[in-house]
């Protein structure tokens, strides 16, 4: 019997989580068909955890991309396609991407496993950064390298703690909901062992009755521990930390069950969330608004 | 004997001759092997010069193993061979990179600015940087030279001046000290 997970008409990084609940209590090896069809609009970090969801199934999913023909281009040309068909089994139509110039998807999703993964990514954001960052976003010219530092960070995680490969995308978009302005978003996403079983991997760690997916996720992501001994190992996530602040960024990255978030003033996220629907691997999400220039 | 090396031709010849980014920790780790093993063919005191000019994006994983865990091996009390660097060529986001590593593990070293200055960068105590800075202005000098110039007795200078030495922040020679770019 196949269980048809309904994706929702916009998915984000909040409403991807009815589809991880949908999925959550399912055996892996249970067929799934990921119903999209009526999905009208994804961002780059629900279309990797999309691609990750397919990625933890035993039985191999089936996949309903979006009717909206617009919709369906545009995951097209983000690449979404390419990966789904290596995972899924594609139902419907499956669109061509059109080259129509698009200058929205800085980096179309592309997998990261390898150490020479990150190097190919890095090289091929910088040129477009520049001028979508400086150009559309207004942002310092500085902060385009500052960026690229921050998107080998974070794909650096997978290569160096997930155990599985993932997915990088990075994408511009306006964000009207909670915004109404423009930003650029990088999400990391991967179905691997995740921040808890990672520090837990550290030799001789102690873990406390407490311990569990929030608290392995405040470690990491706000007190820059890691499962290496090594002093200097922690500092990528606290330079993509740093990043995040000094440009009014929101940085948020789940595992497990737990979300942890750095919350800038324009967001209404909070902080932590627990007791989400259990997941493999790490999701990370950091999103850099546009500048509005001073008039 | 001074030495140069520029970082990104160790990167194109280590790693990969596309690259032109210094980032991931075996990257990082490949560049700095390649400067050890460069370092261990001189003899002798030797001030290497390692050029940044050319690396086009280094992230904090590189700075880490490019940086930090070559400054670790060397200083203290028995460092492997009298070595001394100094840092070109580092541009405004690549010093972000290098200062959270050196933070990490209370380094510091000295970089040579566009315009040909000195700058005393990473975790230095007050004392220690008014020492340097005093020495910067006095060239080559000895312990004593150093207590007058800075108003404290001769046995505070000395140790600081050893304090320095032994963080490779400044070069020895018998009794005198000479701020790196000055050696040069």
């Amino acid at each position: 019997m196949t269980t048809v997970i309904n994706v929702p008409p916009s998915l984000d990084d909040a409403t991807i989580e009815q589809v991880l609940d949908q999925v959550a209590p399912l055996a892996r090896d249970q067929k799934i068909l990921i119903d999209a069809r009526h999905t009208r609009w994804a961002s780059p970090y629900a279309l990797t955890t999309l691609l990750t969801v397919a990625q933890t199934r035993a039985e191999r999913a089936g996949f309903a991309g979006p009717e909206n023909d617009d919709t369906a281009s545009y995951w097209a040309r983000t690449g979404f396609y390419k990966h789904a068909e290596q995972l899924c089994d594609l139902h419907g139509h499956v669109p061509r991407a059109r080259n129509g110039g698009e200058s929205s998807v800085l980096l179309e999703i592309t997998p990261v496993a390898k150490s020479e993964d990150v190097h190919d990514v890095v090289e091929r954001i910088q040129q477009k950064a520049q001028a979508i960052l400086v150009n559309e976003l207004h942002l310092d010219p500085q902060a385009t390298m500052r960026f690229a530092m921050t998107l080998s960070e974070a794909c650096q995680n997978i290569v160096e703690h997930a155990q599985r490969g993932g997915w990088v995308a990075v994408q511009t978009y306006t964000w009207r909901q909670r915004l109404g302005r423009r930003v650029v978003q990088i999400a990391v996403c991967d179905a691997g062992i995740g921040f808890r079983a990672s520090l837990e991997s550290a030799h001789g760690r102690r873990i406390s009755d407490r311990w569990d997916d929030g608290m392995a996720l405040e470690d990491a992501v706000i007190r820059g521990v890691s499962r290496f001994r090594d002093p200097g190992r922690g500092q990528g996530l606290a330079g993509v930390r740093r990043f995040v602040g000094k440009w009014d960024g929101k940085l948020s990255v789940r595992s497990g069950t737990a979300r942890i978030a750095i919350v800038p003033s324009w967001d209404e996220d909070v902080p932590l969330v627990e007791n989400l629907a259990p997941f493999p691997g790490s999701q990370v999400q950091i999103t850099i608004p546009e500048r509005i220039p001073a008039r | 004997m001074i030495n140069h090396i520029d970082v990104s031709s160790v990167l194109r010849r280590t790693v990969c001759d596309l690259y032109s980014n210094l980032v991931t920790r075996p990257t990082g780790a490949a560049v700095r092997t390649e400067i050890e093993n460069l370092l261990s063919a001189w003899r002798g005191p030797s001030l290497t010069v390692i050029d940044f000019s050319h690396v086009n994006l280094l992230d904090f994983s590189c700075a880490d193993e490019v940086v930090a865990k070559l400054l670790l091996r060397f200083e203290g009390g028995a460092p492997p061979q009298d070595a001394y660097f100094l840092l070109r060529g580092v541009r405004e986001d690549h010093l972000d990179a290098i200062e959270a590593a050196l933070e990490r593990y209370q380094l510091a070293l000295v970089m040579q600015a566009e315009d040909g200055g000195l700058l005393l960068v990473g975790t230095v105590n007050d004392a220690q940087r008014r020492a340097w800075q005093a020495l910067r202005e006095l060239g080559r000098c000895a312990a004593d030279e150093l207590a007058t110039a800075l108003g404290e007795a001769p046995a505070h200078a000395a140790a600081l001046l050893a304090a320095l030495h032994e963080r490779r922040l400044i070069m020895r020679f018998d009794d005198t000290y000479v701020p790196l770019g000055v050696a040069q």
